[in-house]
């Protein structure tokens, strides 16, 4: 019998660099909600505009970073019980329900007191879940509530139209000015340009992260170990800490792929991986494709909150706009089906992909559904092995280990059985 | 002489098989699963044993497989029903290149290789619609036995349309139609077609080529193997062993690997089944 393979040892500087940055960041959380800190504004990951937030010094809040650190810590579901005592729906979706549950327990997490919005600051309404949940809040808070109205990315081409652009830039001015009068400051515009360039160094820096997968073997997880990372870009993007953290990484990662380091003691099968993870029980889904060997080399799930990999960065001459097109275009999000599919062909031919894993959210039916015709389209028309299984982001009640863990198996059996077949 | 040993633990049944050397059933048993499922596996590997006048020893290898396989404690590996009952199917029938697998909780579609290898496969997600559990509920409610409903269900002259496959519901379904005085035959008959529809919707998935080969516990009603033919328009592949099928292809790979053969399916299971790395839990925020 072969011997277990020694455990792999890429906890390396950068998840402590990220613990002590991430701790600071709910420390702060802790003290704003004690009323010592910064103004809250609350805001939704997908290409949100932080750097106008912290061009006023305020403190970003995002609840679905919140709920799912809830579910990695396996708080989840009784706060889920509660909301849906509330009445809220079974099939609602259960980021929102851990949220709401959180809010009505005083707020308090076993990482941080989370402090009462000062603004609820709705930057993506594509999910209108999300829009209500942004509401919700403002009715139990009694907070009150921007809601930046960004279209779809609707047009067939590679740019949003003009009209959108200036339509969301336009939004933002207005926003600049509900900042000022909650500041009672005007905006400092060198500041903001500065921030700009952090965020545009910081986006750089990720974009070439993200690129090293394309190594073999892949210096990191694009999917597991990209999560670690997506953190510090959402919560710290544009400040100098932000910035720190990501030449870290940088350095750590190259130095991983120059030394041919990956992830596991052997890279058998690179997948691409569609979907956010099942954050109640990430290590066991992560154990189900390490078992055989597959690193995930690139994810559309750790491009939600923007795509820095093919291009986009922020610029300090002309901040609005560039935020606009974040929220617009350069994240996966907003994105139409069809330019999810382009994202997810240009990772398997560019970043050599042997297969595609779906990973379907049972609560999220924005981003999921759909996905049986994406599995066909990439099994049918372009012929690369496809898997798509389903259970939830937040809601453990959704994953059932024994179902996944045997199409998991089937699936990499077949993949490795087809490897032999070419080798005869 | 070499033997090659398969044990299928399915949720509701174990199944054993004993391949001889030249591909040859030469054993085997069928065993209600039940609460202790690395028992009921031993169980029936000893039970074929026995049947094939063999000592379980004497089996040079044993692969496992079925939801139950990594609780084949005395076996060499372990490997998944979709991969055993592709390569199950190729053996009975080799121009297998579909098959259709219900089971207790499952039902699967597998498009297969010439050589019995899985090219692509679709189940039924964390949902007992479509699955024998419906037709248990379903049997369970008319007062029939499991055995019954399918020779009963081709009498139907006027199937009812069921507005449900859900395993739950369809017992109040079956029992509002029983109250407007349908007779069982068509309401059977509606059954199994309801059931036919939502499978052959799962496999085309994968697309249905012939020949189409119809596996598991479900394949030994004659009522469900009609209504699958009616929904294909094909006829379809079944024989006494198909309940079975999952264990002999299980049964194969462990034969391919006690004669040091091809080791088709994965090569390396052995080590699956000694554990894999731990990964370490990525840390999002502060611990």
């Amino acid at each position: 019998m072969a011997q277990a393979a020694a455990k792999s040892d890429y906890q390396g500087r950068i998840h402590n660099l990220q613990k002590d940055m991430i701790g600071r960041y709910y420390a702060n959380l802790t003290a704003a909600a004690e009323g010592k800190g910064k103004k809250a504004i609350y805001m939704l990951i997908s290409g949100n505009p932080v750097e106008l937030i912290e061009a006023f010094d305020m403190l970003p809040v995002y609840p679905e970073v919140n709920a799912l650190q809830l579910a990695v810590k396996k708080q989840s579901l009784p706060l889920i019980l509660a909301a849906e005592e509330m009445g809220y729906s079974t099939d609602n979706c259960a980021y929102v329900k851990a949220d709401v549950g959180m809010y009505f327990a005083d707020r308090k997490t076993p990482f941080a007191t989370i402090p009462q919005p000062d603004l609820l600051l709705c930057n993506y309404v594509g999910c209108n879940v999300y829009l209500q949940w942004f509401e919700h809040l403002a009715e139990y808070s009694k907070a009150p509530i921007y809601n930046l109205d960004v279209p779809f990315f609707r047009t067939s081409g590679p740019e949003p139209l003009e009209d959108d652009v200036s339509y969301v830039v336009k939004q933002l001015e207005e926003l600049i000015e509900v900042l000022e009068r909650m500041s009672g400051k005007t905006l400092d515009y060198k500041k903001l340009q500065r921030i700009m360039e952090l965020s545009g160094e910081t986006g750089e820096l990720w974009s070439d992260i993200k690129r090293l997968t394309r190594e073999r073997p892949a210096p990191y997880d694009a999917y597991f170990d990209s999560v670690m990372m997506m953190a510090p870009l959402y919560c710290l993007r544009g400040t100098e800490d932000g910035l720190r953290f990501f030449q870290e990484a940088y350095k750590e990662m190259k130095q991983r792929a120059d030394n041919h380091q990956g992830p596991l003691p052997e890279e058998k099968f690179r997948v691409v991986m569609e979907g956010p993870p099942p954050w109640p029980f990430l290590r066991q889904f992560r154990d189900m494709f390490s078992k055989w060997g597959a690193v995930a080399i690139a994810s559309t799930y750790s491009t939600v909150g923007g795509i820095w990999e093919f291009g986009f960065r922020h610029d300090p001459q002309r901040p609005l706009e560039s935020m606009a097109r974040h929220m617009l275009q350069w994240n996966c999000t907003n994105r139409n089906f069809l330019q999810r599919y382009k994202q997810l062909k240009d990772y398997v031919d560019d970043w050599g992909a042997d297969a595609l894993v779906i990973h379907s959210v049972k609560s999220c039916r924005l981003f999921s559904a759909g996905q049986g015709d994406m599995r066909e389209y990439f099994t049918k028309q372009l012929g690369v092995p496809t898997l798509l299984i389903e259970s939830d982001l937040e809601d453990p009640r959704y994953f059932s280990e024994a179902q996944l863990r045997n199409r998991v198996d089937a699936f990499f059996e077949s993949l490795e059985h087809q490897r032999t077949l070419v080798k005869k | 002489m070499t033997f090659g040993g398969g044990v299928d633990v399915g949720s509701t049944q174990t199944k054993a098989i004993i391949l001889s050397e030249d591909r040859k059933i030469v054993a085997r048993s069928l065993i209600n699963t039940g609460a202790n499922v690395s028992m009921a596996a031993e169980r029936a590997f000893r039970e074929a044993a026995t049947s094939a006048g063999i000592a379980p020893e004497d089996v040079a290898y044993v692969v496992g497989t079925g939801y139950g396989r990594y609780k084949v404690n005395f076996g060499n590996a372990q490997i998944t029903e979709i991969s055993c009952h592709a390569r199950g199917a190729n053996l009975l029938f080799p121009k297998t290149r579909t098959v259709i697998d219900m089971g207790g909780q499952d039902a699967k579609g597998i498009r297969v290789g010439e050589d019995g290898d899985v090219k692509d496969f679709v189940m039924n997600d964390k949902c007992a619609a479509g699955t024998g559990r419906f037709l248990s509920n379903a049997a369970e409610t008319v007062g029939l036995g499991l055995d019954e409903i399918g020779p009963i269900s081709l009498g139907a002259k006027k199937p009812v349309r069921l507005s449900t496959v859900c395993a739950v519901f369809v017992e109040s379904d079956i029992m509002s139609y029983l109250a407007e005085g349908k007779t069982v035959p068509d309401i059977l008959g509606g059954v199994h077609s309801a059931i036919a529809a939502r499978t052959v919707a799962l496999v085309r998935r994968v697309g249905i080529d012939p020949e189409v080969t119809f596996t598991g516990g479900v394949s030994r009603n004659i009522g469900m193997v009609k209504a699958l033919e009616q929904k294909l328009g094909l006829s379809v592949n079944v024989c006494d062993d198909s309940h079975y099928i999952g264990a002999i292809g299980a049964a194969i790979f462990a034969l391919e690997r006690a004669l040091g053969g091809v080791s088709a399916g994965s090569g390396k299971l052995d080590q699956v089944s000694a554990g894999a790395p731990k990964s370490p839990l990525p840390i999002i925020g502060a611990q």
